[in-house]
């Protein structure tokens, strides 16, 4: 049963849950973080004539976590480890053996964007990290 | 009805603040090993499943407490149990969470333990322990709850409530059941691979579940005005009896197969290492011969008509039960399967400190649960009586 | 308009269930044109097995090479503490691999003769039955093979699996692991690990590890249900057993004991 006495509990109650709930974004309040920029920079792509990835880079911004998975998929539950893109190349998929032999720089490549969005992907605690080249 | 569990006496917030100090031990116990990983247990490659197992395994049996007051109540009539089938069902539900809570804690990955309903896989029995599991959790938590809440209304209780029932009396056979075959279709391990597993687990689910309803009926006649009923008791004494005998029975069923037969498939190893040590190991011995003793002087004491009707005859006789198959079924069965490993070598097993905190932390948690659930049929069984 | 409690709650439930069917729905209704297909240099085959032949082991003559060059090839740890060891292949004398095979009377030579012990891919494999989450599967080509993204780490299998072929991560493996390969993924404290017939050697048309790396020839890789095989002709032409036939597990690992 409600009683009106109790009114100034509740409402300090619903008031120190609302703070609480709301923390993330009066804690980081004018502490806006730059945009990430992704660096393209590594020895491997400076190489290659056309700077394409397995596919398009607007498909591999938005999509290359559903890739990967299917990449996992199709590798350990399948045994198919050749990669066909839309384009009809073909590749090896292997995290540690294609993806990163062109994306060497772990930490500015993968890690900028996800700190920024706030996931944390587990590839790395099986798969190695290519030895970052400063 | 939750705010009766809200007020109570010093001795009954002492209690729960006890409580809440093991849980917390408990968690960081836990957190520990989340970071660190299993190898804060006394668990091996050749041991590879230790006390949260155990507990699971036992704390199923517990979880019988339940049908064995609704089983006589609604089937056969015997209106005695009328009062405590609400006990004998939060009592299941309790020991439910904790068995839920020890497979969790013994997980490598628990994070990814989704990934049982993400990928559903009816050839595994530990999918067909989920699936009885929870659904005898939801089935006693709606009737107990329901069924309490329209004596709290002074109404009677739905019809749907006495069909859930019904379903439950089955269903309770069933959580035995799959736990036992989780161990006993195993090619490999002698001691486990045996057709009686599943009535084995049900003839001790029969004695430790309803023992400890006794005990705690004794502790709400003490600490409430709430009196479960000297005739209840009686009658759950007779059912923990037979279920003692049956029990102790099988336990000697396997002794006699296996040491007649001198066949080493049927476990005559293991029972050797259990009972009397193998290759001059013998860590488990003396428990396992707490539990022979426990089991002569509670069938004495329960088989004896005058030390079974007598009050703390009986009492003795209950905790004698609920630890002597708390050790034969929540330890020996559990870590004895793994010995000797698949080479025949014998690597021991002892739980370590953290192990046996975070176990105490599930085991508070459980008896919290317990607490605040009992609390609540009680004071409503104490303003209605 | 009215809405009441019992209305709203029925409207709530409804809405639940579609957000729970909505992503059952996603999943049937996704093509399952996958783009990816096998490399053509990959090795094929309906049952892989593997003979051991002790007659040409040097194992007691301090021959590890099989052993490391599988353990070096999939970043297996090496843990000292016997409790947490993680090992995909090594040697058991012949009484501690062939349990109940031997007689008071045997060879001491026999008898104490290691043998070469390691997953033994059955036809009929108790770890796959009982895994909870289909992390432990068996591949058409016979291999059991772990998906080590799925494994929960409930160790049904090690209890399930008669060998004693699987380890458990205790602990995270990585630093205890002298070299890497950085060609391999390691693995991550945990889940449960095992042989896996160098499925990712076989798909890129290469021999098992081990196989390979016998200075000796003493372990031979092949397709059973290939008669022309290196292993179907030895199995045809020499008296091999297996570990544990009476459990029904139909193991694919043979042995050549004298």
């Amino acid at each position: 049963m409600i009683r009106m006495r109790d009114k100034p509990y509740i409402i300090l109650g619903l008031v120190i849950f609302l703070g609480l709930l709301a923390f993330p974004f009066w804690y980081n309040v004018g502490k806006a973080s730059a945009a990430p920029e992704p660096s393209l920079d590594t020895p491997a792509i400076r190489q290659l004539s056309q700077k394409q990835c397995v596919e398009a880079r607007s498909y591999m911004r938005k999509s290359h976590m559903q890739l990967l998975n299917d990449w996992r998929n199709w590798v350990v539950r399948d045994g198919d480890r050749i990669y066909v893109a839309e384009n009809g190349k073909k590749y090896e998929i292997s995290l540690q053996n294609s993806c990163l032999q062109c994306h060497s720089n772990k930490a500015q490549f993968c890690d900028q964007c996800h700190n920024y969005v706030g996931v944390a992907p587990d590839c790395w605690t099986c798969h190695i990290e290519p030895e970052e080249n400063k | 009805m939750l705010n009766k569990a809200l007020s109570g006496s010093k001795g009954y917030w002492s209690w729960v603040v006890f409580l809440l100090i093991l849980i917390g031990l408990g968690f960081a116990c836990y957190l520990w090993q989340l970071n660190k990983g299993l190898t804060i247990t006394g668990m091996s490659r050749d041991v590879s499943w230790g006390l949260y197992i155990g507990q699971f395994t036992f704390l199923v049996g517990v979880a019988a407490s339940a049908v064995m007051v609704v089983l006589p109540y609604y089937l056969h009539n015997v209106k005695v149990f009328g009062k405590i089938t609400v006990l004998g069902e939060f009592l299941a539900v309790s020991a439910i969470i904790m068995c839920m809570l020890f497979i969790f804690v013994d997980l490598g990955k628990p994070m990814r333990i989704l990934n049982m309903i993400l990928y559903p896989t009816p050839n595994s029995i530990m999918f067909w322990d989920m699936v009885v599991l929870s659904g005898y959790l939801l089935l006693n938590i709606v009737i107990g709850w329901k069924v309490l809440e329209c004596e709290h209304q002074s109404v009677t209780p739905p019809h749907w409530t006495k069909i859930l029932t019904y379903i439950s009396i089955p269903w309770a056979v069933s959580i035995h059941t799959v736990t036992a075959f989780l161990y006993a279709g195993l090619p490999g391990r002698h001691y486990w691979l045996t057709a009686i597993m599943a009535a084995r687990f049900l003839a001790s689910a029969f004695a430790s579940g309803p023992a400890l309803l006794i005990l705690l009926s004794y502790i709400v006649r003490r600490f409430s005005k709430f009196d479960p009923g000297k005739e209840a008791i009686q009658k759950l004494a007779a059912i923990v009896t037979y279920a003692m005998i049956v029990s102790v029975f099988f336990v000697g069923l396997e002794f006699f197969t296996a040491f007649y037969s001198r066949a080493p498939e049927h476990g005559m190893y293991t029972l050797q290492y259990l009972f009397a040590g193998l290759d001059g190991y013998s860590k488990l011995v003396p428990l396992m011969w707490l539990f022979a003793v426990l089991a002569v002087v509670a069938l004495i004491l329960l088989i004896n008509p005058k030390t079974r009707s007598n009050d703390s005859g009986l009492k003795i006789a209950c905790v004698a039960t609920f630890v002597s198959l708390w050790i034969e079924k929540g330890l020996g069965l559990v870590v004895g399967g793994f010995i000797p490993n698949p080479f025949e070598r014998v690597t021991e097993y002892a739980p370590t400190v953290p192990e046996v905190l975070i176990t105490l932390g599930v085991w508070a948690v459980g008896f919290l649960l317990l607490t605040i659930l009992y609390k609540i049929a009680v004071s409503v069984k104490e303003e209605t009586a | 308009m009215e809405i009441s409690r019992r209305h709203f709650l029925k409207i709530g439930g409804i809405c639940v269930l579609g957000l729970v069917a909505q992503p059952l729905v996603k999943a049937f209704a996704q093509s399952d044109v996958s783009k990816a297909s096998r490399d053509p240099k990959a090795l094929t085959g309906k049952k892989w097995g593997l003979v051991f032949d002790a007659t040409k082991c040097k194992y007691s003559e301090g021959c590890r090479e099989c052993i490391l060059s599988c353990h070096r090839t999939h970043n297996v740890p090496a843990i000292d503490d016997k409790k947490e060891e993680i090992k995909w292949i090594w040697a058991e004398p012949y009484e501690n691999a062939f349990p109940g095979q031997g007689h008071e009377y045997i060879a001491a030579e026999i008898k104490e003769k290691p043998f070469i012990v390691l997953c033994n891919h059955c036809t009929d494999p108790p770890c796959v039955r009982v895994c909870p989450t289909k992390a432990t599967f068996k591949r058409e080509d016979g291999i059991v093979m772990m998906d080590y993204h799925r494994c929960i780490g409930c160790r049904f299998c090690m209890a399930a699996c008669p060998y004693g072929a699987r380890s458990f991560n205790f602990k995270d493996p990585r630093p205890f692991i002298k070299e890497e390969n950085k060609e391999y993924p390691t693995r991550e404290k945990g889940v449960v690990e095992k042989c896996n017939f160098c499925v990712e050697r076989l798909d890129a048309g290469l021999m098992p590890a081990c196989v390979e790396a016998c200075p000796h020839k003493a372990l031979f890789f092949g397709d059973l249900e290939e008669p022309g095989s290196d292993v179907s002709k030895i199995l045809r032409s020499h008296y091999t057993i297996q570990r544990k036939p009476e459990l029904g597990t139909r193991p694919n690992v043979y042995y050549i004991i004298v």
